[in-house]
């Protein structure tokens, strides 16, 4: 039986997300998707070069009908900017699948929960399916699941500081008690902190820098792939208790 | 004021100047863009791809053209 998740009616096998910032080269970008088994990318909205339109764009190398492109609004600090620039996203693309973040300040990139649950309801009414990062406050991720969001993504750790997972109660008990899939976005810096993520029973993991900045970005993401699964594997196996004591393996009994 | 065919408008923050009559898409494509690869916000207000080719410019329009590029 294969092990699906969904997010807002749609079915994915891979539980990485990927960003698509921060590499080489197209070449390089497209070679760690492929590499990572991500179904899912993230993408950035930007102004076009009008200077020179016939550079290649992204879309040459990863293809949106195969690989799902989840637009975010990285850069916006105001619940109308992200709004704006989703709204560009949605016509850009199609779809209304969409990564909603709203910074606080530019230092911690920091998500400001006011404004982003206030864009959430708004994005909610106009019909868009938002998958929000996230402060890792379990009551804030119940308001945003109430708010319409398809998805909670509380931080691990501040965008691209690659500390791993900081907060692991606080994104069990989102865990707990969200009704939505919840993926840990932002802080994982190598695999066993995606393997955390997962044991911790988090639906899935979205990266960008521990893979891009890695330095081989490709093998990075074939880890990042076999962390997932691990994290995932052991989480639905059941860890053993902790004992504070050892106990052993071997029988007692018979011993010479 | 000048009195002539072209427009005033600006793209991306930057000025320029069109001819008269120009519908959005004929912009795009004058700028070296495909218009099924962008999207287009006219005055704060997107423009329905399926409307590129009728939406014609006025003067001291404000357009952002924007497409997908690498983020996280």
């Amino acid at each position: 039986m294969t092990d699906q998740w969904q997010v807002a009616g749609r079915n994915f096998t891979s539980r990485l997300i990927i960003g698509t910032g921060k590499y080489k080269s197209f070449e390089q970008n497209a070679a760690a998707v492929e590499a990572s088994g991500a179904e899912i990318v993230t993408v950035a909205v930007r102004r076009v070069n009008i200077a020179d339109p016939k550079q290649p764009m992204l879309t040459d190398f990863i293809d949106p009908r195969k690989i799902t492109y989840l637009p975010n609004t990285a850069g916006c600090f105001t619940a109308e900017d992200a709004i704006r620039t989703l709204r560009l996203a949605r016509e850009a693309g199609g779809w209304t699948l969409v990564k909603l973040e709203v910074l606080g300040e530019a230092k911690t990139l920091y998500p400001d929960m006011i404004e982003t649950l206030r864009a959430t309801e708004i994005l909610a009414t106009e019909g868009f399916e938002p998958m929000v990062y996230c402060a890792d406050d379990p009551i804030a991720a119940k308001k945003l699941e109430d708010a319409g969001a398809v998805a909670i993504m509380p931080l691990g750790a501040p965008i691209g500081s690659g500390l791993g997972l900081q907060n692991q109660v606080m994104i069990r008990l989102i865990v707990e008690n969200a009704g939505v899939p919840v993926l840990v976005d932002a802080g994982v810096g190598t695999a066993s902190d995606a393997a955390v993520a997962m044991e911790l029973g988090c639906d899935g993991v979205l990266m960008n820098t521990a893979i891009a900045e890695a330095k081989d970005p490709i093998l990075m993401a074939r880890a990042m792939k076999a962390a997932v699964e691990s994290g995932r594997l052991a989480y639905r196996a059941g860890r053993m208790g902790k004992r504070l004591y050892a106990d052993p393996s071997s029988p007692l009994a018979g011993l010479i | 004021m000048v009195y002539d065919d072209t427009l005033s408008i600006t793209v991306n923050g930057e000025h320029r100047r069109i001819v008269k009559g120009m519908t959005v898409a004929e912009l795009a494509l004058e700028l070296g863009l495909e218009p099924t690869r962008v999207a287009v916000e006219r005055n704060m207000e997107v423009v329905p791809r399926s409307t590129l080719g009728e939406v014609r410019i006025e003067d001291g329009d404000d357009f952002e053209i924007v497409t997908f590029v690498g983020g996280g």
